[in-house]
């Protein structure tokens, strides 16, 4: 379903012009590109992106090393993943973004664990390849049911001039397993996103052409094709995000190959391009890899959308399409068996949250993937913003947003304070470091990264989730006991 | 169907219900190419050897694990102590990100802090502009009183030199001359968070103090160190110098700034030592740490100053606070009032009342050095044992302090020390020498999974469990916090293991 509403253009126009006032005039000038406000019939939403930040501002982005051992690598849950580098980096994003999986943690399973080489001035005098190879041969004898490792390189492996490729080939051979080294170092691009493409690289590189060792396991031994092969791209199971889009997605009669990135063993990584089809979720992280099995495999994919009911029985016709008439029944079929589920969900919710107002600035996809699911519930959209986002993703969220909606690119804290001072949404879904921020001015808050330590929000078992948590954040009885009774307003 | 409005279940319990059981052991089995489960078995069971812990021992270059975070974020909270101050940390944003998470998980409240991001560019030709655009920017959209300058580690390793670009960036009109930028190199790959704490206060002291003359007076100074109970501790210690009527100044307090109100406004700065405050302490008569390995650099520096010093480990438990008390009337000159006795006197109660449930039960602790010390002394004087005594970032000085503790204790005999040693190797040492209880941080919770040992949250970072950390576990009153804690999980595990009806419950009683 689609709400009719527009937000007031004027009034955020004004606004934008505000919060620039404080700031240098160069950084002005610069920041006033990242600031808009959009019109219908726009072909994007006229902001420059995925340029670098300005210094000193609080940027909320982060660095490639998240983008890649964070995001795309990290929840590759049998292999090893090595921060090579000084041990803060493994520490801070150490066990934090809660990509599920299933498995024994440390025996076969190791994602929620921190691997660092632990650089030290020693290290960056000598180079670190040596204790790099060292400690794959450790990580092989303590743990020895890890199908590979990979080499997630922080700042100081690309400044003091480390060959970790050379070690890695040596060391994949030795071992007969895949050894990546990714090059992922902080101060590469400008955000996350380059950590992302460097990670979907290094995939094509290092899994999918690696010569493999006659004595390895084949990948393919086992595996008999079906004509409703699909891979699930770009879902990192957060929350347990992608086993409630699998569930249905196998409820349709689709078989689910490969979940790329969460709960993902090496040989799903491996067998991705038999599919005949790439379902897509996170376009901006994995649509490299995705073009990439296209072109080389002839494998096609689309841009899928689980978050709400309205989109999700989209994107299953949508996905339909591509398959046979039994498949076209079977979404229909799931689709009228979950609707009811839905439409309690909204019976329930609805009232409470019609014509609240919600902010959202995420990564590169949620802004605009969410909004629907939003809509569904009677809310509205009143400003969205991506941290990392590129051109096309500002193109694609166009036929997301109403008229007058406010955009706003690579925000700083300070743009953010001024906008919900100014602006006053009922929700605010952001990260955990606006989070306290937003909620101390008695603004309701969800973290939108991490699902706020809930989920999964994905599908039809997500949405009922979703819907519990948004009533529960804007009417949670707390908001009324901000002021003393006794102190006037 | 598993979901449903009425019976809403989130991920907590939806993926044990069968739909999602049978679909995942389908995965599994199907698509994952996974090692057979005997195998998976027999690997389990062997890491929990003697054969493994001598490997496990043995490992040299990797780290898995480790109870440590990096030189920055010890920075970016010394930094934020002060009042009205920002942390501006020169190099790489990413960092930024994870320092200020890493601070909101943990005391659930705003941490600020800005970047210079530097990239590519800046890595080749130095961060200059990085910082004279930075420190100008910040500036005028934060309005802080001071900024505090740290480093990542990539301007370490191009080498920026802080000193001349701060001065550059002042000329260059980024902030007023007079307008405070202490500075402090901090490479993560020397030391740990401790350290990084260190080196900013003694950089934000440098700032203020040294050209300035120094008048000697009475007052002290008192420098918590690195703390995630700040809040709390902080409280406490300032409720005690108010009892004992001391002319005292907490230098680094930031119990505010990570305690703010829910009342409408965000506050980005919130209480802290003031400049002023910062400036008078160069006149103290002397300067206390109660963190000895987090001080090292600013209690010399202070001693440079004419300054006495002395230092404390974190003051836990009964005797630990008596020394502090001692040190501070010592130091001050002010008596120990009679009140501040009472509460000694209660804590003692406490501890005597409920001595016949910690006697004799064995702990494995790990932790920053101080924490470790601190905690094992005080769980020495329930007539606990320490067991093992973890502390990745431990100095060498600290392994031989700690063995002098443990060896001067009947408590502490059979207590081995691990300097530098990780939570793997914990979860070896808990296999092959188990514990009752573990005290640590939230990152114990996977040994505690592992080995079955139960884990008592007592230390930095805490991101399971609220608001601990606004209790204080410093002084007599924090003893008895500490002391409940521990209480607390060592009569729920009875509980627990006496509490299934006609089975095992006859010793499910009602008192204990």
């Amino acid at each position: 379903m689609s709400l009719d509403y527009e937000n007031d253009r004027e009034f955020h126009e004004q606004v934008i012009e505000d919060v620039l006032e404080t700031y240098p005039e160069k950084t002005r000038k610069r920041r006033k590109k990242h600031l808009n406000v959009v019109s219908e019939g726009d072909s994007d939403c006229g902001v420059k992106s995925n340029i670098k930040s300005m210094p000193g501002v609080m940027t909320v982005r982060g660095c490639a090393y998240a983008g890649s051992k964070g995001v795309v690598w990290g929840p590759i849950k049998d292999m090893v993943h090595i921060s090579h580098g000084p041990v803060g980096c493994g520490h801070y994003s150490w066990g934090q973004r809660r990509n599920y999986y299933t498995g024994e943690t440390g025996i076969n399973t190791f994602a929620a664990m921190q691997f660092t080489s632990d650089f030290q001035e020693r290290d960056i005098v000598f180079g670190g390849d040596k204790k790099l190879r060292e400690l794959i041969d450790e990580i092989e004898t303590l743990f020895p049911l890890t199908k590979g490792v990979t080499i997630q390189s922080e700042c100081p492996v690309g400044l003091i001039g480390d060959d970790i490729e050379a070690v890695a080939k040596d060391k994949g051979k030795a071992l007969d397993k895949p050894v990546v080294p990714v090059r992922c170092e902080g101060f590469r691009g400008v955000s996350q996103s380059l950590g992302h493409h460097i990670a979907n690289d290094t995939i094509r590189d290092w899994i999918f052409d690696r010569e493999k060792p006659s004595d390895l396991e084949d990948p393919d031994a086992g595996f008999e094709p079906s004509p409703y092969d699909v891979v699930v791209i770009g879902d990192y199971n957060i929350g347990g995000d992608c086993w409630a889009s699998r569930k249905i997605l196998e409820e349709v009669g689709l078989r689910v190959i490969a979940q790329w990135t969460g709960d993902t063993s090496l040989a799903e990584l491996e067998r991705a391009p038999k599919a005949k089809l790439n379902l897509i979720h996170c376009y901006r992280s994995m649509n490299y890899i995705s073009r990439h099995m296209e072109e080389k495999y002839g494998t096609p994919w689309m841009e899928f959308n689980f978050f709400g009911p309205s989109k999700i029985e989209t994107s299953l016709r949508a996905i339909a399409e591509n398959f046979d008439d039994t498949i076209k029944e079977n979404v229909e079929k799931v689709i009228a068996k979950y609707r009811p589920l839905a439409d309690e969900v909204i019976e329930k919710y609805r009232p409470r949250l019609e014509g609240k107002k919600v902010m959202l600035y995420v990564g590169g996809l949620r802004p605009r993937h969410m909004v629907s699911a939003y809509e569904d519930l009677g809310m509205e959209i009143v400003g969205a913003g991506y941290e990392f986002a590129h051109k096309d993703d500002y193109q694609r969220t166009m036929s997301h947003v109403k008229d007058g909606t406010l955009i706003f690119d690579d925000v700083t804290a300070y743009e953010m304070e001024k906008f919900i001072e100014r602006i006053r949404p009922d929700l605010v879904g952001s990260g955990i470091k606006e989070k306290y921020p937003i909620q101390k001015m008695g603004v309701p808050f969800r973290q939108v990264h991490s699902w706020d330590y809930s989920g999964p929000y994905h599908a039809y078992d997500g949405f009922a989730i979703f819907a519990k948590d948004m009533d529960l954040a804007i009417n949670n009885p707390v908001w009324g006991k901000f002021k003393a009774p006794w102190v006037e307003a | 169907m598993p979901q449903s409005v009425e019976k809403l279940k989130d991920h907590v319990k939806l993926f044990h219900e069968p739909e999602y059981a049978d679909m995942l052991r389908d995965k599994r089995e199907n698509f994952e190419c996974p090692h057979p489960e005997d195998t998976v078995r027999e690997i389990s069971e062997w890491s929990k050897t003697e054969e493994y812990q001598e490997k496990n021992l043995a490992r040299k270059s990797l780290v898995v694990n480790p109870a440590k975070a990096c030189q920055p974020l010890g920075a970016v909270f010394a930094a934020s102590g002060f009042e009205g101050t920002l942390s501006f940390v020169h190099g790489s944003q990413g960092c930024v990100a994870y320092y200020r998470s890493h601070l909101s998980r943990h005391f659930k409240e705003p941490a600020s802090a800005v970047s210079s991001s530097m990239t590519e560019d800046a890595a080749v030709f130095g961060g200059l502009n990085n910082m004279i655009d930075g420190l100008a920017n910040a500036h005028s959209l934060y309005e802080p009183k001071m900024i505090a300058v740290s480093t990542t580690c990539m301007a370490e390793v191009i080498g920026d030199d802080l000193n001349a670009f701060i001065a550059t960036s002042k000329e260059k009109g980024s902030v007023p001359q007079d307008f405070p930028v202490p500075f402090a190199h901090t490479p993560a790959f020397q030391g740990s968070h401790v350290n990084g704490y260190d080196n900013m206060l003694k950089g934000i002291l440098t700032n203020f103090w040294e050209q300035a003359e120094r008048t000697p007076g009475t007052a002290i100074n008192i420098i918590p160190g690195f703390d995630g109970f700040c809040v709390g501790n902080n409280r406490e210690l300032k409720r005690i110098l108010d009892l004992m009527d001391v002319e005292a100044t907490i230098v680094a307090d930031p119990s505010d700034v990570y305690d703010t109100p829910s009342d409408g406004e965000f506050r980005m700065y919130d209480g802290g030592t003031t400049i002023e405050e910062t400036k008078a302490a160069l006149n103290a008569k002397a300067t206390l740490s109660l963190q000895e390995y987090c001080t090292k650099k600013t209690l010399a520096y202070a001693s440079g100053k004419d300054q006495e010093t002395a230092s404390l480990h974190y003051p836990m438990g009964v005797e630990a606070t008596d020394e502090m008390l001692m040190k501070i009337s010592e130091l001050s000159g002010k008596p120990i009032p009679d009140e501040l006795v009472l509460e000694r006197g209660r804590l003692v109660d406490a501890m005597t009342d409920s001595m016949s449930i910690a006697h004799g039960k064995t702990f494995a602790v790990f932790g920053d050095p101080d924490f470790v010390y601190g905690m094992c002394r005080y769980l020495m004087e329930m007539g606990a044992e320490p067991r093992h005594a973890l502390a990745t970032n431990g100095t060498k000085p600290w392994a031989k302090k700690m063995k002098a503790l443990l060896e001067s204790n009947p408590y502490g005999q059979k207590c081995e020390v691990w300097q530098g040693k990780d939570l793997w190797h914990m979860r070896s040492l808990l296999n092959t020498a188990p514990v009752d209880f573990l005290i640590g941080s939230s990152h114990g919770k996977y040994l505690e999974r592992d080995t079955g040992t139960p884990l008592i949250r007592l230390s930095f970072p805490i991101f399971d469990r609220h608001h601990h950390h606004r209790f204080p576990t410093w002084g007599y009153q924090g003893g008895l916090q500490v002391l409940v804690r521990i209480l607390d999980k060592i009569l729920d595990t009875v509980d627990d293991d006496t509490n299934e009806a006609g089975v095992t419950d006859i010793s499910f009683d009602l008192t204990r």
